[in-house]
């Protein structure tokens, strides 16, 4: 299936691209058939600045249990973080 | 004679797309000489990528000439085909107009090659199937394919992010026979999806004809991807070669 399906996040932040970092200002968020994965589904996220056109943007497409791993990983860096991260 | 698949050349091209706009589109044309028919393809939601390109050339060697236009060209000619992606598909896609704009320029500059014998016909994945439909109900082609086009009926989600609107009632407005291929699995368009097409079409009275495969979903004919089941896209290509040698042969032939 196509999910079509686009969850976007305005964000702050910095992403390295094949040009070098760049500031990063949203976040597209999406289970839908990957480009490069070699998965029939992948939540793929677009990191991007969209003033600085198409190309800055830094891709990744994860199997879904690698998101979800990733998702319990960010959520206890940020807890083991304590008050530097709220 | 059979015709010769490695004689085909293809390049990207130039051509007039929607509002008068510069578009690249990858042009892939049979080596045969005299009258030759036609294909308009179009390119699924994740873009104007290699495998398209790939079905492109296929058409040529199969002694068509055919025209797949980058519909995320606006994203920039020279963008990469996966950012071009991405960034349309945040914008919530190409609007129905301007793709139909882009379609028309490509149709055009099909009838306008020197060995056209002034047949085009339309094929799209995915978007593109919908996006086939479209063209069909909207333009002057002669046969069009739909594979696996969600959203030409059925009902679109509430907050969906792409702009994009069902097409059943314009069924009546179809110019050209239709081949439909789907996959049983398919969750857009389910069978029940196709089913009502089907149903629009009879009612219309129009030439059509459907394959849902049993064992295959969405994105049957994708090679590069685990949805790829050999034995009915094998069966889908010469469905689509039989309906394009049926209804795109040279008028004098």
């Amino acid at each position: 299936m196509c999910s079509y399906l686009t969850v976007p996040a305005d964000i702050t932040g910095s992403a390295k691209g094949p040009d070098g970092w760049f500031s990063v200002t949203s976040a597209s968020v999406y289970f839908d058939h990957p480009f490069h994965a070699p998965l029939e589904h992948a939540l793929n996220i677009d990191f991007a600045d969209r003033d600085r056109g198409p190309g800055a943007r830094v891709a990744v497409e994860l199997s879904a249990d690698s998101a979800r791993e990733l998702v319990r990983c960010i959520e206890a860096a940020l807890d083991a973080a304590g008050e530097a991260a709220r | 004679m059979a015709v010769r698949e490695e004689a085909l050349r293809a390049a990207n091209v130039l051509i007039p797309g929607h509002g008068g706009d510069e578009m690249n589109a990858y042009q892939a044309l049979t080596g045969e000489s005299g009258p030759r028919p036609g294909v308009l393809v179009i390119h699924h939601l994740p873009g104007w990528d290699s495998p398209t390109k790939e079905i492109t050339r296929r058409f040529a060697a199969n002694g068509y000439n055919a025209i797949c236009p980058n519909l995320y060209a606006r994203e920039g000619i020279d963008t990469d085909p996966d950012d071009a992606a991405a960034a349309a598909r945040g914008k919530g896609g190409v609007p129905d107009e301007q793709f139909l704009g882009d379609a028309s320029g490509a149709i055009d500059a099909l009838r306008a090659l020197p060995n056209s014998n002034g047949k085009v016909g339309v094929i799209g994945y995915c978007s593109g199937g919908r996006q086939s439909f479209l063209t069909a109900v909207s333009l002057a082609v002669d046969a069009a394919v739909d594979c696996y086009g969600a959203f030409v009926t059925g009902t679109i989600p509430d907050g969906f992010p792409l702009k994009v609107v069902t097409l059943a009632d314009r069924t009546g407005s179809l110019r050209c026979p239709l081949l439909g291929l789907f996959g049983d699995d398919d969750k857009f368009p389910t069978p029940e999806h196709v089913a009502e097409l089907e149903h629009a079409l009879v009612a219309a009275g129009k030439t059509y004809e459907f394959h849902s495969y049993e064992g295959a979903g969405h994105a049957f004919f994708a090679t590069d991807r685990p949805s790829f089941r050999p034995e009915a896209a094998l069966d889908g290509w010469q469905r689509i070669f039989s309906w394009f040698g049926t209804y795109l042969a040279d008028s004098e032939a």
